[in-house]
């Protein structure tokens, strides 16, 4: 799948670095899941009966596919829980972030 | 080169002026008295004399909107409006100057409601002096049509992308006919390059546009629109004086001062009242009077230095405004009293709302303060009301 490219935002140092207008090139991400996450998705493959339910609900498209059924894109998950809300077997647990 | 003249009203003036600078798109709603603009644009749209696309919007909100998407692409953008309607865009009005598209739009003056009124007054475009746009008041018809070229090339000058409102007294320049001078097409070519902007709305290189800040730059965005309006001034003058290498007309600058060398009391105005002031200065020098006029041709950028140069030698300084901020006072006499405050002299000053909703302002009344402001009597209201019609307790 096609992940949108991540190109880090330099925060300005002189006024003449800001853009003309609050108007920015677009087409990429200036950050990963923006840092929001307080919880994160995990699954308990032995559950899992391979369903795909959480790969369709999922708004940001960070539930991949995999041989072994599924696995999280952490770098876009938001931490939302549809998944694990889903999931006919609760196969995902929301686990809170530790940093 | 000589130039072609036409004996036109200011509205046909704006028209001319407009289709000289080869707007891609006209957007833009009629009002009384702004009108005619707008049915000569559409006039000039369809008979193949103007190269630019008409838009019947709905509403001036519309315009205003419709003018920003025009901007963004790169197009150059005219719109027109008056009193109800430039308030009914005054959310687009911030919008654009916010977003820097060097929008032109011409505003004929006129009363706000209620009472009802078509007449002229200034309370609408100084209504909105915080709306980030740079204001400019003509005195005739000629200066109509010359703003509105030198506008697109002040406005769009990569150091300014600030929109640009030309203002004309409703009825007073809209509708009265003059000899106007018309510019020819291949010297206003020359003056005038085609716009390019650096946010362009384009497939090849998406961009996203006008969009929100959290607390941590907004301050850094307005600072940029407020310097730009300031970096205009310089740019007004230098547009002004290549205009008039060009074109044989200048109009000097932010302010244009008239016999105020020597004077004792002098008025300050704006817009189409010049003209009798000066009458009235002319006859009241042969009398004996030392008197003078500025006119203050921009609002904003405020020419505050212009201003403290020409009049820090004047003992007595009125102001007329065709407009009140209920409850203080005019607004033109609260913007020359901030700059002769940071100044620090203290000249004797006098504020006279006149000419509301159309009233007539006579050579009179003018007389009459510059009578006042020669006597200085300090106990007086430095607010007075001239003109009206019945007794008042004051």
């Amino acid at each position: 799948m096609d992940r949108p490219k991540v190109k880090k935002w330099k925060r300005p140092t002189h006024i003449d670095e800001y853009s003309t207008g609050p108007s920015f090139e677009a087409g990429h991400l200036v950050d990963v899941h923006s840092g929001w996450r307080t919880f994160k998705p995990v699954v308990d493959l032995d559950k899992c009966i391979g369903c795909l339910k959480c790969y369709l609900v999922c708004p940001d498209g960070a539930v991949i596919r995999t041989e072994k059924k599924i696995d999280f894109e952490y770098d876009f998950c938001k931490g939302c829980g549809v998944c694990a809300k889903i999931c006919p077997v609760d196969a995902i647990t929301m686990i809170k972030e530790t940093k | 080169m000589s130039e072609e003249k036409h004996f036109i009203s200011g509205n046909d003036a704006i028209a001319m002026g407009v289709r000289l600078s080869r707007p891609h798109v006209i957007s833009a709603y009629p009002i009384t008295p702004q009108t005619i603009v707008v049915e000569r644009l559409s006039e000039m749209a369809e008979d193949g004399s103007l190269d630019a696309e008409f838009m019947h919007v709905e509403s001036e909100h519309s315009a205003m909107s419709a003018a920003m998407g025009v901007s963004a692409v790169g197009a150059r953008a005219f719109t027109a409006t008056s009193s109800q309607g430039l308030l009914y865009m005054a959310e687009g009005l911030f919008y654009a100057s916010g977003g820097r598209f060097p929008i032109v739009m011409m505003n004929g003056n006129r009363a706000l409601a209620l009472p009802w009124s078509i007449y002229g007054d200034q309370s609408d475009s100084l209504g909105l002096l915080n709306s980030g746009w740079i204001q400019v008041y003509v005195e005739d018809a000629q200066e109509a049509l010359d703003m509105v070229i030198q506008a697109y090339k002040i406005a769009e000058h990569k150091k300014v992308l600030t929109p640009f409102m030309v203002n004309l007294d409703g009825f007073i320049l809209t509708h009265t006919y003059e000899l106007v001078s018309v510019p020819k097409q291949e010297i206003v070519d020359k003056f005038l390059p085609p716009f390019t902007t650096v946010n362009k709305m384009d497939f090849e290189r998406p961009m996203n546009m006008g969009m929100s800040t959290s607390p941590k730059d907004n301050l850094e965005y307005k600072y940029q629109q407020h310097r730009a309006v300031m970096d205009s001034v310089q740019v007004i003058k230098d547009v002004d004086k290549e205009y008039e290498e060009l074109f044989g007309r200048g109009y000097g600058g932010l302010i244009k001062s008239y016999r105020i060398e020597d004077a004792e009391a002098v008025l300050i105005v704006l817009g189409s009242i010049t003209g009798t002031v000066k009458v009235v200065v002319d006859k009241m020098r042969a009398d004996g009077h030392k008197v003078g006029v500025i006119k203050i041709r921009y609002m904003r950028p405020f020419p505050e230095e212009e201003l403290l140069e020409e009049c820090s030698h004047i003992k007595s300084i009125g102001v007329i405004d065709k407009n009140i901020s209920f409850g203080y006072e005019g607004t033109v006499f609260t913007h020359v009293n901030s700059a002769i405050a940071k100044s620090g002299f203290s000249p004797f000053i006098m504020n006279f709302i006149a000419g509301l909703g159309g009233k007539d302002i006579s050579k009179s009344h003018i007389e009459g303060m510059f009578m006042t402001l020669l006597e200085g009597d300090k106990k007086k209201n430095k607010v007075q009301f001239v003109g009206m019609g019945v007794q008042i307790n004051e």
